[in-house]
């Protein structure tokens, strides 16, 4: 049976999709976020070796929590769609058992090959909501905060469109990097392209995945950088918010 | 018959019985709104409180007591009115002449008595001293009088602990309700007619004495309830014609059983929805406004909260922070599907934000996935705000206990006024664990304690010897518990009986004899350790196990892992199992409970090293917890791990204390509570027994530990009750804080 990398499992996640969900954190990443709370799932090859059945077995345990609170499962990483090929088993398996399934990505790995569309678009079959990255429109400016210009991400944020899968939209808001008038504007305008989005999450950026950093010895470039006032919060939510079509 | 006091009532079978359930089935009103009926407190309220506060803060000055009655023994009878202010309380009655001035209560053990009075700068009358040692025996006598050496050696190295022997054993609930709904005198009538059949054609063996003899006694203590309330101005022995009159009725009621028992546990039973039948009934015929309504509400909580009992400090040490159990029962369903929710269900809720939290009364939902959506999200509501809330999986128990019954203490559901419990504490089977290794010896005395049974010599422990040397431990450990528990209810029985609450109960009581066990999730990852990774045995010149060392990973209880999970279930089965086999007194039906209170961290500091890598010392988690920070996996890994825990042979209870912080509830407020209701809905569903849910912060208890106060009445849940946060040990307190704090990612 094939097997996935996963970095860890946390069985009670409330803030990625709706309702109480299970959240498996693939391992492994494109991008190298600067405010990543994560780092330790970027490394390829570095989490545990688990099979469908592993994980679905254990998911069983919980369909009473997710039926209480609407809840389901969500695949976050790292980069989930690093490993579409699993996926499609996994959520195929969780279909059957009726349960709602979501991927938090940043869309970092999308490309036009057919080799990486032919297992997304059998993904996407399965998928009933996509959690998706929105972390700078300047592509200039995405290039620095994360290591890849964001043109590819803008691509698959219009082929979810063109497919009409539900997408939540999710942008984190740091102080002098992703929190500009205009640039939040220009990110509405181009949300509000897409029929599709049916909410828009703002993410205060916060440290406390520095400690994982230090851990893994690698220099933190946010050192300096504070939480957003929540003024700031609530302006860039205001601002995003117009980005959906009513 | 009926009767000018049940004007309007709905008729039933209830006239012409004591059957209290068949008038609230017939006469209750569900009520599935939302909250936004309720109302602000009172001048009175905010002016009485206020007043509350002071003493309180006056109480804490002086040590943790302010005043105590050292000279007149405490009968229903004994004091005068007390009050706070008469003009502003609508209930009245204290235990003795003043609030905050602790009663004198030496039936259960007049050493109790002695140091808890020595304990906060007082002393008692020699007078009282003298007669209570030399002509009035009391129940710690008769227990010591008949305890054997064994009992003795158990109890004092801890692996049996924490029983009533000392003290008065709680955990009867008097059906308060009858007194208000039927008037005195037709109790005392009713009691008379059960004494003159008792015995009257058969023969004068032990039980028909002893009926007669406690009939009597239920009677006399009846008589003395009426003249108590006398002094306070109010004549009870006819029903009562309001809402006033029946809560100030059902309050005399509980207010004779703790004038009378200091009972480790003395709830209130399940009133709020049989009140709610007066005030909706008074509300109707215009005598009354919702603010008047909630006022009773609030002055009858605001006397629940000042409950207290003479304690000595090694008692708080086991339970600590002055807990009285004044447990209330509210919501869950009746058996033809009806919630039994009514808008006093949320008035009683509401005294959390009137008063502001506290850990008493200790309010408790019986919760059911059928509960209103409203009445659901209200409660999760005042969870995340007051952590003060505890919740029982009424669909579990309602097929045991139907749908009259109510918590006493923390977990123990009952039939009102049908059933009692002899409360049995609990044994510490992380002890026993290790005198199966070493063949009885205690760990910490290196004293022969438990049988000389062989005990394992082997460098390394082997899964399969061990088990079955600890099920050979267990079964002698069983057998002495048992017997204990015998003694001292028997004696308890025979020197401090519970006159006023039985008065309150039918003749022909079902009752349980509740046994517990403590330990659980450090057995569990003992026995997985020793199974599923290598566990070398250290030892010292006697050839005694006294430390181990573990060699790579092993499945640890809390994470939903069936390896130690089956561990953890097998273990409780099979300790009930064991009870089970012994005679009980008074023919009890035996039960377990899977709970510690705050007793986990004594039991923790009297038991060495185990198996599983905890260090000696080291407190156990409390009830059936996954030991802290052991559940690695997300809280319903954790809460899926307990829910496996079987009700059906732990009728008593299985107690799980869960803290979140608020942000990983969900991002507002709306999303917090739906998720709080998902989650508890799912562990119902799930099976799941018992939740205490904690809503804060870490750091919140970190700077109440360093400014107590400025957190008066910051109130946490620990295993089965409330507690205030500031009047835990040190020692305790640092407990909770090392305790998981699920925080989602």
């Amino acid at each position: 049976m094939m097997k996935g990398s996963v970095h860890s499992i946390e069985t009670y996640g409330t803030v990625d999709g709706p309702g109480i969900r299970y959240i498996i954190f693939m391992q492994g990443c494109l991008l190298r976020c600067q405010f990543c709370h994560n780092p330790d799932t970027w490394k390829i090859g570095d989490g545990k070796e688990m099979t469908v059945k592993e994980i679905v077995d254990d998911i069983k345990a919980y369909l009473p929590f997710f039926q209480a609170s609407n809840g389901g499962v969500t695949v976050s990483g790292g980069e989930p769609l690093i490993q579409t090929v699993f996926l499609v088993e996994l959520f195929k398996e969780l279909k059957k058992l009726g349960i709602h399934t979501a991927i938090d990505t940043s869309g970092g790995c999308f490309s036009n090959s057919p080799a990486f569309l032919k297992p997304l678009d059998e993904l996407l079959a399965y998928t009933d909501l996509v959690l998706l990255d929105l972390k700078q429109i300047h592509s200039e400016k995405h290039k620095k905060l994360t290591g890849k210009p964001n043109e590819h991400i803008l691509t698959f944020a219009n082929y979810l469109a063109k497919k009409e899968i539900p997408v939540w939209i999710r942008h984190v808001l740091i102080p002098d990097i992703t929190d500009f008038d205009d640039d939040l504007k220009e990110l509405a305008a181009f949300i509000r392209t897409l029929p599709n989005v049916e909410k828009i999450e703002v993410l205060p950026y916060h440290q406390l995945g520095v400690y994982k950093w230090e851990a893994l010895g690698i220099d933190y470039a946010l050192k300096n950088t504070e939480p957003p006032t929540e003024a700031r919060v609530k302006n860039a939510e205001k601002i995003l918010a117009t980005g959906l079509m009513i | 018959m009926t009767n000018q006091q049940w004007f309007e009532f709905v008729e039933g079978k209830w006239q012409d019985d004591i059957d209290v359930r068949d008038f609230i089935m017939k006469n209750f009103t569900l009520y599935e709104g939302d909250e936004n009926f309720l109302v602000e407190p009172t001048d009175d309220t905010k002016k009485l409180w206020e007043q509350v506060m002071e003493l309180t803060k006056k109480e804490r000055d002086n040590g943790g007591v302010l005043d105590m009655d050292t000279s007149i023994v405490s009968t229903i009878t004994s004091h005068g009115p007390g009050y706070l202010n008469p003009e502003q309380e609508r209930i009245v009655g204290f235990q003795t002449d003043a609030p905050f001035k602790r009663s004198l209560q030496p039936f259960g053990g007049i050493r109790m008595a002695i140091n808890s009075a020595k304990a906060y700068g007082f002393e008692i009358d020699e007078e009282v001293e003298h007669t209570f040692t030399h002509y009035r025996k009391t129940h710690n006598q008769g227990v010591f009088d008949a305890y054997t050496p064994e009992m003795k050696a158990a109890r004092s190295a801890g692996i049996i602990t924490g029983l009533p022997d000392a003290y008065g054993r709680g955990r009867i609930i008097g059906d308060y309700r009858r007194v208000a709904l039927y008037g005195v005198d037709r109790l005392i009538e009713d009691k008379k007619t059960e004494l003159a059949i008792a015995g009257g054609n058969g023969v004068m063996s032990e039980n028909i004495i002893r009926d007669r003899e406690e009939l009597s006694e239920q009677i006399h203590a009846l008589g003395e309830l009426k003249q108590m309330a006398e002094t306070y101005g109010y004549d009870i022995s006819q029903p009562a014609a309001t809402a006033h009159e029946a809560f100030q009725w059902l309050y005399f009621a509980y207010l004779a059983a703790i004038k009378e028992q200091n009972g480790a546990a003395m709830s209130l039973g399940r009133v709020s929805t049989f009140l709610d039948i007066y005030i909706e009934r008074d509300i109707r015929n215009g005598v009354l406004t919702e603010e008047q309504a909630q006022e009773l509400v609030d002055h009858f909580v605001m006397k629940l909260r000042l409950v207290k009992f003479a304690r000595t400090p090694e008692y708080n040490e086991l339970f600590s922070g002055d807990p009285t159990w004044v447990t209330e029962s509210i919501g869950g369903m009746a058996l033809d599907g009806r919630p039994l929710v009514t808008k006093s269900s949320f008035r009683f809720l509401h005294t959390l934000d009137n008063l502001g939290p506290a850990p008493e009364p200790n309010l408790t939902v019986l919760w059911s996935v059928n509960l209103p959506e409203h009445f659901k999200k209200y409660c999760a509501k005042v969870s995340i705000q007051t952590s003060s809330i505890q919740y029982e999986n009424d669909d579990l128990m309602r097929e045991h206990f139907g749908d009259d019954y109510g918590i006493a203490c923390c977990v123990s559901a009952m039939k009102i006024g049908k059933h009692m419990q002899f409360f049995g504490a609990r044994v510490n089977l992380a002890k026993a664990l290790l005198y199966a290794i070493n063949g009885g010896i205690d760990e910490v005395s290196t004293k022969q304690v438990g049988p000389k049974y062989e005990p394992i010599r082997s460098e390394y422990l082997q899964y399969e010897v061990v088990v079955e040397r600890f099920d050979e431990m267990l079964e002698w450990l069983a057998g002495l518990y048992v017997n204990t528990l015998n003694v001292i209810h028997y004696m308890h029985d025979k020197y401090s009986y519970e006159r006023i609450e039985m008065a309150l109960h039918d003749k022909d009581v079902l009752r349980t004899m509740a046994c517990g066990i403590a330990g659980l999730s450090v057995v569990a990852d003992s026995l997985s350790a020793i199974k599923y990774s290598k566990v070398k045995t250290i030892r010292n010149d006697d050839g005694v196990a006294i430390d181990f060392e573990i060699e790579g990973d092993y499945p640890q209880y809390g994470n939903n892992d069936a390896r130690v999970d089956d561990i953890a279930v097998e273990l409780v089965k099979s300790f009930m199992n064991k009870i089970k086999q012994h005679k009980t007194y008074r023919n009890a039906v035996p039960t377990q409970s899977v709970l510690t209170i705050t007793s986990n961290v004594v039991y923790g500091k009297m038991t060495g090293n185990t198996p599983d890598g905890r260090k000696a010392g080291e407190p156990f988690a409390p009830g059936a917890n996954p030991l802290h920070g052991r559940d690695k996996k997300g809280a319903l890994a954790s809460l899926s791990s307990v829910a496996k825990l079987p009700y059906d042979d732990s009728l008593d209870g299985i107690s799980n204390t869960f803290s979140v912080v608020p942000n990983a509830l969900g991002k507002d407020e709306e999303m917090r509570k739906s998720n709080l209701v998902g989650m508890l809905d799912g562990y119902a569903m799930k099976g799941g027994h018992h939740l205490n849910i904690n809503v804060f912060d870490r750091k919140t208890l970190l700077d109440a530990m360093e400014h107590p106060e400025e957190y008066p009445q910051l109130t946490i849940r620990v295993s089965g009750y409330a507690v205030n946060f500031i009047k835990l040990t040190r020692e305790q307190q640092i407990d909770v804080i090392h305790r998981t704090f699920h925080e989602g990612h």
